[in-house]
């Protein structure tokens, strides 16, 4: 236990978590949402996040020549790959409503059958993007397009392209990265939770998520609801994985899976079926790897924050702000 | 499945008895055999090669160079050879969990004499049981944990030093031509990184300030980056691939530290360049022999021309491998246990160094050498001694 360094750079140590943690909340988001609707947990979301990465990155590449971009000219190119991250990200989780759900759904098939048709298209997808060169080689793109689809299961980078300058507030270095992506997080959080809260369609979700039938009575489209919940879990998926190219700056096409298991252990954490738990499960689980990676050893940080989810749930069993489970689900 | 069983102990059968007539052909013939050094008419026919290790997944891009090199000397030797040698890829990805099972299908093929592999050093230790039982000489291009070499599997052997080799060399580097004062030593927690990491804490003794262990596979490493920044490290040592490595040398850079990373030959691929600035200047040690060496400068022509590209890390080395076995076949042998005894006593020229085995399956001879990252290149600086 390395305590002298611990207390030492606590905020540093508590900045870095919560930057992540924020990433976490936005995935979870997803996973809350899409379970607050349909009572479905729908694995293949870790995928909907990678592909936001892929369009991050593939955008920020073919915009900026080889000479690299600044000023103005780089800030549109990244409001570009953060549109190009959104609209991917939701395409993808449309397209799994449409395809792994909707059929099943409609057939009143057991919510288990949804769940290893979630697991299946998650690898599918995952696959996909691993296979990627293979599948252009196909239709004999593979030369033309080698930048993006060569070198398909290793890493892909666009590390140097982005040079955020660190930022001193009171004595303390901190990288201005991890405060705009805990600012982004935070400020999409809030625009998703009034938008639930007081559009209609916001209203629409709610009540398909409190009874579906009676929702339908009233004159809520149970169809189109869960896709709207789909398409806002895949935007926020998209912004994350923007956020997390801004900061790591490198992905893979299996870079989803470790996320998405955090991503859902957070959402649990903080009360699975509820929007603001999935922000302080993220936050939560963000800070909390980050002390037990400084305190016991970088080693441990995925056995602290799945430790510190069985506690919590041994005592609070539908996690931090999850009472309201079954009654105001989403 | 009783009818794959069937045609299976058929085909044990077949090419058991396939065996038994060429060795008895190559008997009568032995003796001219040994004169001719390339595939003359005492060679072997019906035998196979192998490439044991990552052919795709995560560390593709240096199983590649290894099974280029080796393919360059099978094609230089089926040139001219009367019945050319095949080699197979066993692809393991460079996972230990995959490597068993494949271990076990390469010790089922009885035409299979020889391996080029396994590539790394965990896929070794699964591996190496399975090939010692089988008899099945390994000559590894680049595992280099120390352990393996004390299993007592007489099949195992390889053409570069050991990280108790390196090890120490990448210690020496860092105390002497970087003159560290306070050195932070990072590992992966695999068999290679670990080990690595261990023999350089070891070899710095008082000047490594404190040491951290990450998980492969991770992304975020900001509490490994603030420990680094907060001990006031002028040199880090990441023992571990070059997945982590990249991710790893951005973020330290990124939370202030401005020192020297030192990396080993597990992170020497182009791939980790994909770190730009934070790269530069960067050092990685490597018992693998630079192109720009004399010796390899044929090797190397050759390598270019056929391939298109540079030899990469390991491709000499594992030039040197397969055709340790090649000569062995150009002198008939066609069978496991010839070939064992073949390698165990081998003592010849190769272009990376004087290729013989100790006892253990060690080289006899090892060389460490230096790399820097300059100008978004990795260039050789020249031999740690």
């Amino acid at each position: 236990m390395d305590f002298d360094f611990f207390f030492n750079n606590l905020p540093q140590l508590t900045i870095t978590g919560l930057a992540f943690g924020a990433i976490y909340a936005l995935i979870a988001l997803g996973y809350t949402m899409v379970y607050g609707v349909l009572q479905l947990i729908n694995f293949a979301h870790s995928e909907v996040f990678m592909y936001g990465t892929f369009a991050t990155l593939w955008t920020v590449w073919a915009l900026t020549g080889s000479g690299g971009a600044s000023g103005l000219q780089l800030v549109g190119i990244l409001l570009l790959a953060l549109v190009m991250s959104m609209l991917s990200s939701a395409l993808i989780a449309l397209v799994l409503e449409r395809v792994a759900y909707r059929p099943l759904i409609k057939k009143n098939a057991p919510r288990l059958i949804a769940l290893i048709s979630a697991i299946g298209a998650s690898f599918v997808l995952a696959e996909l993007m691993g296979l990627r060169d293979r599948v252009t080689g196909w239709v004999g793109l593979d030369d033309d397009l080698d930048r993006y689809v060569g070198g398909a299961r290793i890493n892909a980078s666009m590390s140097g392209i982005v040079n955020m300058p660190n930022v001193e507030i009171a004595g303390i270095s901190i990288k201005s990265v991890d405060l705009l992506v805990i600012a982004a997080a935070l400020a999409m959080m809030v625009v998703v939770d009034q938008f639930v809260r007081r559009s209609k369609l916001g209203r629409g979700i709610r009540a398909t998520a409190q009874d579906q039938e009676t929702a339908a009575l009233m004159g809520v489209n149970p169809t189109r609801t869960i896709q709207m919940t789909f398409l806002i879990g895949g935007l926020m998926a998209g912004v994350a994985a923007f956020l997390y190219m801004l900061k790591i700056e490198v992905t893979k096409f299996d870079v989803g899976f470790l996320l998405g298991v955090k991503a859902f252990a957070a959402a649990v954490l903080g009360g699975i079926g509820n929007l603001r738990g999935a922000l302080l499960g993220g936050l939560l689980l963000g800070v909390a790897e980050n002390w037990g990676a400084a305190l016991i050893g970088t080693e441990w940080r995925h056995v602290v924050a799945f430790v510190l989810l069985v506690v919590i749930l041994l005592f609070r069993p539908t996690g931090l702000l999850g009472e309201s489970l079954g009654k105001a689900r989403a | 499945m009783i009818r794959s069983s069937k045609s299976w102990q058929a085909v044990a059968v077949a090419s058991v008895a396939g065996l038994v007539l060429t060795a008895c052909g190559t008997t009568d013939e032995g003796g001219s055999g040994s004169e001719s050094s390339g595939g003359g008419g005492g060679a072997a026919c019906d035998v196979k090669l192998a490439f044991f290790g990552p052919e795709t997944g995560p560390a593709a891009g240096l199983g590649k160079p290894i099974i280029q090199g080796a393919q360059l000397a099978l094609d230089e030797y089926n040139a001219d050879a009367e019945c050319a040698i095949e080699m197979i890829n066993y692809d393991s990805q460079g996972s230990p969990d995959e490597a068993p099972a494949l271990a076990t299908e390469a010790a089922g093929d009885e035409s299979l004499i020889g391996i080029v592999g396994p590539a790394f050093s965990g896929e070794s230790a699964a591996a190496g049981p399975i090939f010692a039982e089988a008899g099945l000489p390994t000559i590894s291009p680049s595992a280099t944990n120390p352990a393996l070499a004390d299993n007592g599997w007489d099949t195992f052997h390889r053409v570069l030093g050991n990280d108790a080799t390196q090890g120490p060399a990448a210690a020496t580097y860092i105390a002497d031509t970087l003159s560290s004062k306070a050195t932070f030593v990072i590992d992966d927690a695999s068999e290679y990184g670990a080990g690595l990491a261990e023999e350089v804490t070891n070899g710095l003794g008082d000047v490594v300030v404190d040491t951290d262990t990450i998980q492969a596979g991770d992304t975020d490493f900001s509490a490994t980056a603030q420990k680094v920044s907060a001990s006031k490290a002028d040199t880090v040592f990441f023992g571990g691939y070059y997945a982590e490595a990249t991710i790893l040398v951005s973020q330290l850079k990124d939370a202030g530290f401005d020192g020297t990373f030192v990396a080993a030959d597990g992170v020497k691929d182009p791939a980790f360049l994909d770190a730009g600035n934070d790269a530069e200047g960067s050092v990685l040690t490597c018992p693998c022999i630079p192109n720009t060496d004399p010796n390899v400068a044929e090797f190397a022509e050759a390598y270019e021309a056929e391939f298109g590209e540079p030899a990469g890390t390991y491709a000499a080395e594992a030039y040197d491998a397969a055709n340790v076995f090649l000569d062995g076949i150009a002198e008939g042998i066609d069978n496991r246990e010839e070939m064992l005894e073949f390698v165990n006593g081998y003592d010849e020229a190769g272009v990376t160094k004087q290729v013989a085995f100790d006892e253990k399956g060690e080289p006899s001879e090892v060389h460490v050498y230096s790399y820097k990252v300059e100008g978004g290149e990795i260039v050789p600086e020249g031999e740690i001694s």
